[in-house]
């Protein structure tokens, strides 16, 4: 049963994928990749990380995306404004050249001895996670917090008033 | 839960490559912005799957780790997403093809 809600919801992951790359209007893509996300987080739970799972609707469904939808619409990003890309014809030698990757890529995976077996019943309480968190992996989380306070900064300077002259 | 270590690698290349296809053909700065976002989180997907299959919590902190990574990035590419408007009215990435000594 959980395997076969696991592939649906790759393939539900895919489409929101998908139709999210393909949208004009940019909130109807942050939309659809919400979508996406949520199906993400539970084929993470299936995979036995509950806290992950959580994480990905919180951080990224709740927080970068909200973040995303806030820039489009405070500046008024209508789908109008965005010209037509290339044409079908222009994409064409680069979708060629993808998809072949693709099933290169794809080929290689599966014929890969480990590719075949197959990942047993597995659960990964947060408390272990949390171990091995701020265990072994304490200084990387020291180091991401810098990170975090650098974007901070440049966030912040890059969102000062623009000096007279370079406007517009 | 039954499902063969390659399917999950594969679902994880496919969202890989939509990610990418999305920052080669989109022209706006916004949609490539998203095409990056989704090409991380196939890199989570992949983390979490190899993490179930060798019976670690290694990948789960990375992807936590990822996730810290991908905040700050957004912050910065947004506020930069903010400045370029403010420079010329328009997210197109063409449209910021010259340089200013």
């Amino acid at each position: 049963m959980a395997t076969m809600i696991f592939y649906i919801l790759g393939f539900i992951l895919l489409a929101a994928t998908l139709m999210c790359i393909t949208r004009r209007n940019p909130v109807h893509a942050v939309v659809y990749l919400v979508a996406g996300f949520f199906a993400l987080a539970l084929m993470f739970y299936l995979l036995g990380a509950p806290l992950v799972a959580a994480w990905e609707v919180i951080v990224y469904a709740g927080a970068i995306m909200v973040l995303f939808l806030f820039i489009i619409m405070m500046l008024g990003l209508a789908p109008q404004e965005v010209p037509p890309g290339p044409g079908w014809q222009r994409w064409l030698p680069l979708a060629l050249l993808s998809a072949s990757l693709m099933i290169c890529t794809l080929l290689l995976v599966l014929q890969d001895p480990a590719a075949g077996q197959e990942i047993g019943d597995f659960y990964l309480a947060p408390q272990a996670l949390g171990e091995a968190l701020f265990g072994r992996y304490a200084l990387a989380v020291e180091i991401v917090s810098f990170q975090l306070l650098f974007a901070t900064i440049g966030a912040f300077l890059l969102g000062r008033p623009l000096p007279k002259g370079e406007g517009p | 839960m039954t499902i063969p270590f390659g399917h999950a690698l594969a679902f994880a290349g496919a969202l890989f490559v939509l990610g990418l296809s999305c920052v080669l053909i989109r022209r706006q700065i916004m949609m490539i912005l998203i095409g990056v976002e989704i090409m991380l989180n196939a890199a989570s997907l992949a983390f979490v799957a190899a993490s179930a299959y060798w019976r670690q919590p290694d990948g789960q902190v990375f992807v936590l780790l990822l996730m810290a990574i991908t905040a700050a990035e957004v912050a910065v590419a947004l506020a930069m997403v903010v400045y370029l408007w403010r420079r010329k009215r328009t997210l197109v990435a063409d449209e910021f093809n010259g340089m200013h000594g």
